[in-house]
């Protein structure tokens, strides 16, 4: 099966508009005729379900959590891109464009970043119109920080929980026409299948979680907005439910997976701290537009503060090495995420981490406080030269800014990082890759899209700060609703679809299957026990920095913990009930398989770009080394029985805008 | 550490429910509170029993769903925190610990800890939001200025997570402060002024519907509240519930 991208003609600014002119519209009466199925109620699935709603279409929502408010887009921290220009520094749709595409190591689809870039001011104006209360200036309009990998001033923010501001926001909109009657919603939901029939989606089987009972759903298309796969790697930034179920049944199904091996390992979290850990919290990127990144300059200064002997308010400022202001000049702290996590984890593999694991770097904000503090005292009319004054302004200043950063810092760590720095490493904590989409968001299954950072479009292999939450609306709120109507154009007469035919049936019965194998399997080990074996074999091989033989090994140990899991995997309880540990095996299994294929990617792509390091392919500066000429595609997986078997499909990558060059932030 | 744990057990809505003890070593005071629950947890797999069911998804105090009764105070005895961020240095060496479901008529228990909050999203199905669809053509952003004063407050208010502490610590539970955060929020920002009047009646009737108590303004769910949701928020929801109610 070949790929079509199904990208529209035309000069690039032009595409959207152009394709949005000529698409089939569905009338109003009819859309009360369709159904269409929601899968995750995030930014991207949440703002989707309100807007086919708000169209007419009848909606069903589901979720894995108490209340769609409640999805893991709720976490994200520092803020949202838009190109507004409101600070009037040069910014413009082309910039927003090129700095995603540049950002994404040239690896991401033009005329899809365009079209978010196109979109991205639309979000602001519609999620200030709903009364999301993003962050103002004392003239009353709206501020905006910077964020990494670009020169500008783009950020619209709600102090550090931009998220769940935005979210709540789509989560209003979805209460609206829940109240309506538009949206049913189904709260405490898990899908488990997709239902084919005559080769376009149709339906879910879904679990109720609180009784256990199988449930058919059918719609005239289906939108699965379940987010990433970043557990994969059992520890990451992803809530403790997050999971790639939703996602992987498609592909298993016949979705195209693309790029699995573009995963984001986020410079800024705090470090592990043991084996009971159960998830790692990220510091937002926001903070880098502040806080200073260093470790000692000596070794032996280094070895002193793991040992407990120095601390880091001991070292004056010759002996500590600014590593990213050193060797990126230009962008200094604020280089995107993959050069800032490869460029800590070089310092700490060389021995210079701080911690007691030798895995941490410092992230410092007394200068910040300072600058802030003098500027405070000279506007207050106070003496500047009063160090104790001005400690107590900046400290000020910088506690309206990040306070609730800061309070989760000290709660986690038991440190106040107003009086000595941070400590910071990186962790998992966004997907790039994920089941392959067209321009029209649809996967390779006719009537089922996927959106949000289910899908893998718009980010190439690196995400820059502030672009989830920008892609996840724009999809739901500007993109899907329009695409999804061409699709659904030929169906208007196609009336209900019923959920008792044998199709419906077949998924049903693979399910219950399934679920009978776990509860009547009484193994040894717990779900976590696997779940922890297959992090710790990710994070060895297939994390930060990659090579051949890691990636092989990876994948057959992989297969290997695959196999014992199924023989002695242990699920208390039955299927009839409440049972979360049956929930997590079942999102477990997929990971074994996702996994697997995820090392694949990685072993198959012979260049580094991105958040894919190859330890082969790489600068003599230590830079990632891309292979334009031979790695410019996306590629897409076919699921084929095993995930080692899985058949490789390429989208090649065509810049007809930008020019591909070395990405250099120095 | 050595721990005595006194835990709801619950097996369903229907059934009664009773405390029962267990004992835990080898908890380390770096440990989150549900750390500690996912070694008891598998403790108990590994033993042959039931693992105790416990709502918990972000655990980084954001997402809400974490909401455990601890030594008889929602979330624990840390202030400023979800239980998700309570962690164990807060205990001593031998302490017993209680650990009960957030409890209100209005939150059935659904299994052990976990409970059913689902009345928190009908209140807002009733006007928790602003009537404006999705277009692409609404105003620019920076039209209507909002005083920064109002526009903190309006963010302070709507950093409510939706946990249901409040209910669970008032002696009425009353779902006062939860309500008052989203009518607040609204009623600072130019944009909630169209639907004012109906929304902070309808949000009201829908709470009462759903069986939450009354204020007393004890002022208790202000200091178990994780993301200190202020008091003052109630007070303004009573001023706009009375001028609302003259006007409609």
């Amino acid at each position: 099966m070949a790929l079509d991208s199904k990208i529209p003609h035309g000069p690039i600014a032009d595409k959207w508009t152009n394709y949005k002119d000529h698409i089939n519209l569905v009338n109003p009466a009819n859309k009360r005729n369709l159904d269409i199925i929601v899968v995750g109620t995030g930014l991207a699935g949440g703002s989707a379900a309100a807007t086919l709603a708000e169209l007419g279409y009848n909606v069903k929502a589901f979720c894995f959590q108490d209340s769609p408010r409640r999805a893991h887009s709720i976490a994200a921290q520092g803020g949202i891109n838009a190109a507004k220009n409101y600070k009037g520094d040069g910014d413009s749709v082309y910039r927003l464009f090129y700095d995603t595409v540049k950002g994404g190591d040239y690896r991401a689809r033009e005329a899809n970043v365009h079209r978010l870039a196109e979109v991205s001011a639309n979000i602001i104006d519609q999620c200030v119109a709903q009364g999301v209360p993003l962050a103002r200036e004392y003239g009353g309009l709206l501020d905006n920080r910077s964020f990494g990998g670009t020169l500008v001033s783009r950020t619209f923010y709600a102090q550090g929980q931009t998220g769940q501001q935005l979210l709540l926001g789509a989560y209003s909109a979805m209460n609206r026409q829940i109240g309506r009657g538009k949206i049913k919603m189904y709260n405490r939901h898990e899908m488990l299948e997709l239902v084919i029939i005559d080769g376009k989606a149709r339906g879910i089987i879904a679990r109720n979680l609180i009784t256990g009972e199988i449930e058919r759903h059918s719609a005239h298309a289906v939108v699965i907005g379940s987010g990433g796969y970043g557990n994969v790697f059992f520890l990451s930034t992803n809530a403790m439910g997050s999971n790639a179920t939703a996602a992987w049944k498609i592909h298993k199904k016949g979705a195209f997976f693309a790029n699995p091996c573009y995963t984001q390992i986020h410079p800024t979290c705090i470090p592990v701290s043991g084996d009971h850990q159960s998830k790692l919290t990220l510091m937002s990127e926001s903070l880098r537009n502040d806080g200073r990144i260093w470790v000692p300059a000596k070794l032996e200064d280094a070895q002193a503060i793991r040992e407990g002997k120095k601390k880091a308010t001991d070292l004056a400022e010759a002996d500590r090495d600014y590593f990213l202001e050193r060797r990126y000049p230009a962008f200094g702290n604020l280089v995107p995420r993959d050069v800032a996590s490869r460029a800590a984890k070089e310092r700490c593999d060389a021995g210079f981490g701080v911690n007691k694991t030798g895995e941490a770097v410092y992230l410092d904000f007394a200068a910040a406080i300072q600058r802030y503090g003098t500027e405070a005292a000279y506007v207050k009319g106070l003496d500047a030269n009063d160090k104790a004054l001005v400690t107590k302004l900046g400290t000020e200043i910088v506690k309206s800014k990040y306070g609730n950063l800061f309070q989760m810092y000290y709660k986690i760590v038991d440190e106040d990082p107003y009086t000595t720095p941070m400590m910071i490493y990186p962790a998992v904590h966004y997907t790039m890759g994920g089941t392959w989409v067209d321009y029209n968001l649809m996967t390779t299954i006719p009537g089922c899209f996927s959106i949000g950072e289910s899908n893998f479009s718009d980010h190439g292999a690196n995400r820059l700060g502030a672009s989830a939450l920008m892609q996840g609306l724009a999809d739901g709120y500007f993109v899907l609703p329009y695409t999804i109507g061409d699709y659904l154009a030929p169906d208007i007469k196609m009336g209900p679809i019923s959920t008792d035919r044998p199709e419906f049936e077949e998924a049903e019965k693979s399910v219950k299957d399934l679920i009978a194998n776990f509860i009547n399997n009484k193994g040894t080990h717990s779900v976590d026990y696997f779940h922890k074996k297959l992090g710790k074999i990710m994070w060895n091989k297939v994390g930060m920095a990659r090579n051949e033989k890691g990636l092989t090994e990876a994948m057959e140990e992989i297969a290997a913990l695959r196999e014992e899991f199924y023989k002695d995997v242990k699920v208390p309880g039955t299927d009839k009930e409440f049972n979360q540990e049956l929930e997590k095996a079942i999102r477990v299994a997929d990971f074994l398989e996702l996994g697997e294929l995820f090392a694949k990617d990685a072993l198959h792509r012979k260049e580094s770009c991105g958040g894919h390091f190859r330890e082969e392919y790489q600068t003599e500066e230590g830079e990632a080394l891309r292979d334009d000429d031979n790695f410019a595609y996306v590629a897409a997986w076919e699921y084929k029985g095993k995930p080692s078997d899985a058949v490789l499909h390429k989208e090649p990558l065509n810049y007809e805008n930008i020019k591909l060059v070395q990405r250099s932030y120095k | 550490m050595k721990l005595t744990l006194k835990i709801w057990r619950q097996k369903n809505a229907q059934d009664k429910g009773k405390m029962v003890d267990y004992k835990i070593d080898g908890i380390e005071p770096d440990m989150s509170f549900l750390e500690m629950l996912d070694v008891f947890n598998e403790q108990q797999i590994n033993a042959g029993e039931e693992p105790v069911a416990f709502d918990h998804d972000c655990r980084e105090g954001i997402c809400g769903m974490c909401s455990l009764f601890i030594n008889g105070e929602a979330h624990g005895p840390d202030r400023g925190v979800t239980t998700c961020q309570l962690h164990m240095r807060m205990f001593k060496d031998g302490d017993t610990i209680t650990i009960e479901p957030f409890r209100a008529a209005a939150f059935p228990v659904v299994k052990d800890l976990v409970v059913d909050r689902s009345s928190f999203d009908r209140i807002q199905h009733a006007g928790g939001f602003i009537s404006v669809n999705t277009s692409g053509n609404t105003i620019d952003a920076n039209t209507i200025p909002v005083n920064k004063k109002d526009a903190d407050a309006a963010f302070d208010a709507a950093t409510c997570i939706g946990c249901g502490a409040c209910v669970a610590t008032c002696k009425n539970s009353s779902a006062m402060l939860f309500v008052a955060a989203k009518v607040s929020q609204f009623a600072l920002l130019p944009q909630g002024q169209v639907e004012a009047v109906d929304r902070v009646l309808n949000m009201v009737s829908q709470m009462d519907d759903e069986g939450f108590g009354n204020c007393t303004n004890t002022g208790a769910c202000e200091i178990e509240c994780p993301k200190g949701i202020s008091l003052e928020n109630i007070a303004r929801m009573n001023r706009e519930y009375m001028s609302a109610s003259l006007k409609g």
